[in-house]
């Protein structure tokens, strides 16, 4: 699914696990996208109410591994508390992203996401801003 | 880009890339394929990842693949990668997410034909039993002290909780347990997602089939496994759970810095160790197999179960319902073991992803039972083909680090596989050749459609004609239970 040609994600074709081409015009967006993405691929519905706000905070050395912890750290909170999201309030400073997203109770997940991998991760600079493809173990 | 040209042909069924081929090599990469699984092998990444494997620190010998071979994250799925104990490495991505994800088969002389008119009860029952699905929690609930000895015991923790007979810890792998687990390394987290989720299948390509024995090739192997042609028998496949998907995240986390301070290369951070004598090295060790023997407990309970489904429908209507174990394997897994190198005994960290131990005749490992046939290697197939039960060899213990293939290897993406196959025309072509489904997501169905699978027959016709398994018997699928 593509949400615009400035941002978006599409899935890309992997044997056994589930890779995800995300795209965006700076970190914040590419971040984001990354989330719906993966929500995207889990076919997560949510129910209308009610809604839960959810806060933390990531430090990381780089761009790749910051990507992969926001990812699993969602991650764990809809397996932990059956939670998913469809906001993102992002703010990166100092090498430190703060979080806060909102989401609901889960309805439905058609598919189950183990885990995000580092697997030839790379965020890179292309024209149309920032692009990294992310895997999924499935 | 690498292509076939790179590739040396050893025999029929063997092929290497030499050490040189690539300057970060620290060993050759040995494949056990026919030539045209190896073609095919190259649609994907799994070679160049064959190749990736082949620079981690401390190798020793070659790293091998099996013929079920495909591209992973990392590592292949299919590979075998031995390290030098103590001062190797370890890396948690060659092992994988779902640690000790394995597959137990239980035997019986229920006959098919006795029962082919129950078989739908059984299939209903077995999903009443047996928990799956996405996010599915099981009807054992632990608190954290009776985590942790699950964690420390494994399947001994179900023996002590009337889950298991001594017969079922006799005849698994490590007998249930591998020793040296701590629960003090393993997260807040990841035994906040283990404590619901014992004695749960899961969703993805895990799952509880029924079969029939179809054909024995090894009479003498069969009948000590207890197969019999034309009996019943359950094959369960699935591992940790968010146990160990969570212990895998947490520590390729913390090893992103190890290599940092351990000064280790790698061309996937995804391949991300650390030395096995280091602090971080030692601590994924004691965690992971935490998670292995939660993975060894939650077969066991799930056997348990089968058990209860069969008893449920067939009690009072047959006189043997009862179902024994075989034997229970690991296909992802990091384990010390001494193997053969260049004629000397050298003690090594044998990683295995989407590969099974298959250790030969002798081994002190097995029980005594097995001692003289080899161990049982459990190679399920897709739905509606076949699945084998092939028995270890002294040339497994030579050439591949006593280790042989774990499935049929995927072939085509899920994503295409959906595409391609509707869950409900799948459901009613498997009903119409006499295998009952029971689904709980149609798309989820579709994703695992024979057509998506190599051929499984040919898998086990490459590892047979290596010499690295023989052929015991060929099962063919009756019932099938996915989450």
């Amino acid at each position: 699914m593509t949400l615009s040609t400035a941002s978006g994600f599409q899935e890309q074709p992997h044997t056994a696990d589930w890779a995800l081409e995300v795209w965006a015009p700076d970190l914040i967006g590419l971040l984001q996208h990354a989330a719906r993405g993966m929500y995207g691929l889990m076919q997560a519905r949510l129910q209308a109410a009610p809604r839960e706000t959810y806060r933390f905070e990531i430090a990381a050395p780089d761009r790749e591994t910051l990507l992969v912890m926001f990812l699993a750290e969602l991650l764990y909170f809809t397996q932990r508390d059956d939670v998913g999201f469809d906001q993102f309030d992002l703010i990166y400073a100092d090498e430190r992203l703060t979080v806060e997203v909102e989401g609901a109770p889960i309805e439905a997940l058609a598919k189950e996401i183990k885990a995000v991998t580092f697997h030839n991760l790379a965020v890179r600079e292309t024209a149309r801003g920032l692009e990294a493809t992310i895997v999924f173990d499935v | 880009m690498v292509s076939i040209n790179i590739l040396k042909q050893i025999s029929d069924y063997e092929w290497e890339i030499p050490q040189e081929t690539r300057g970060d090599m620290r060993v050759p990469v040995r494949l056990f394929a026919t030539r045209e699984l190896l073609e095919a092998a190259f649609d994907d990444k799994s070679i160049e990842q064959a190749m990736n494997a082949a620079t981690l620190p401390g190798l020793v010998g070659r790293v091998i693949v099996m013929p079920d071979m495909h591209q992973g994250y990392g590592f292949p799925i299919g590979g075998v990668a031995a390290t030098r104990y103590p001062d190797g490495v370890i890396s948690p991505g060659a092992i994988g997410y779902d640690i000790n994800c394995g597959v137990r088969l239980l035997g019986s002389t229920i006959e098919y034909e006795a029962v082919k008119s129950q078989l739908g009860d059984l299939a209903t029952a077995l999903n009443q039993y047996c928990p799956s699905g996405v996010g599915s929690e099981g009807a054992v609930r632990l608190n954290e002290s009776e985590l942790n000895q699950v964690c420390e015991v494994g399947s001994k923790w179900a023996q002590m909780k009337g889950y298991a007979t001594e017969q079922d810890l006799r005849r698994t792998e490590e007998g249930g347990c591998l020793a040296g687990a701590d629960p003090t390394q393993v997260s807040k987290r990841a035994k906040e997602r283990g404590r619901s989720q014992l004695g749960t299948l899961g969703a993805g390509n895990h799952f509880i089939e029924v079969d029939v024995v179809d054909r024995v090739y090894a009479e003498d192997a069969a009948q000590v496994m207890g197969l019999h042609q034309g009996c019943l028998v359950v094959q369960i496949h699935c591992g940790s759970r968010g146990f160990g998907h969570q212990i895998c995240t947490d520590y390729v986390q913390e090893f992103q810095g190890a290599v940092k301070r351990y000064k280790i290369s790698l061309p996937d951070r995804e391949l991300v160790c650390a030395p096995l004598n280091s602090p971080e090295g030692q601590s994924y060790l004691a965690a992971m197999r935490c998670a292995a023997n939660f993975a060894f407990a939650n077969r066991q309970i799930l056997a348990h179960a089968a058990r209860q489904a069969f008893e449920t429908v067939l009690a009072g209507r047959i006189r043997n319902w009862q179902l024994h174990q075989v034997y229970d394997i690991t296909h992802n897994m990091g384990k010390i073991e001494t193997h053969d190198i260049d004629g000397e005994p050298v003690k090594v960290c044998v990683h295995r992803k989407g590969a099974t131990r298959a250790f030969g005749p002798g081994a002190p490992e097995l029980p005594e039972e097995y001692r003289s046939i080899g161990q049982p290697v459990l190679v399920p197939g897709s739905m509606g083909t076949a699945s084998w039960v092939l028995a270890g060899t002294e040339e497994s213990m030579q050439r591949s680090f006593g280790s042989s293939c774990h499935g049929a290897g995927r072939v085509m993406s899920r994503h295409q596989a959906k595409r391609e196959v509707r869950g409900e025309t799948l459901r009613h072509d498997l009903e119409t050749q006499g295998i009952h489904v029971r689904a709980g997501s149609l798309p989820g169905l579709a994703e695992e459609a024979p057509q998506a699978y190599k051929n499984v027959d040919a898998v086990v016709e490459t590892v047979a004609g290596a010499g690295i398994a023989r052929l015991v018997a060929r099962l063919k699928p009756v019932a099938v239970i996915k989450g």
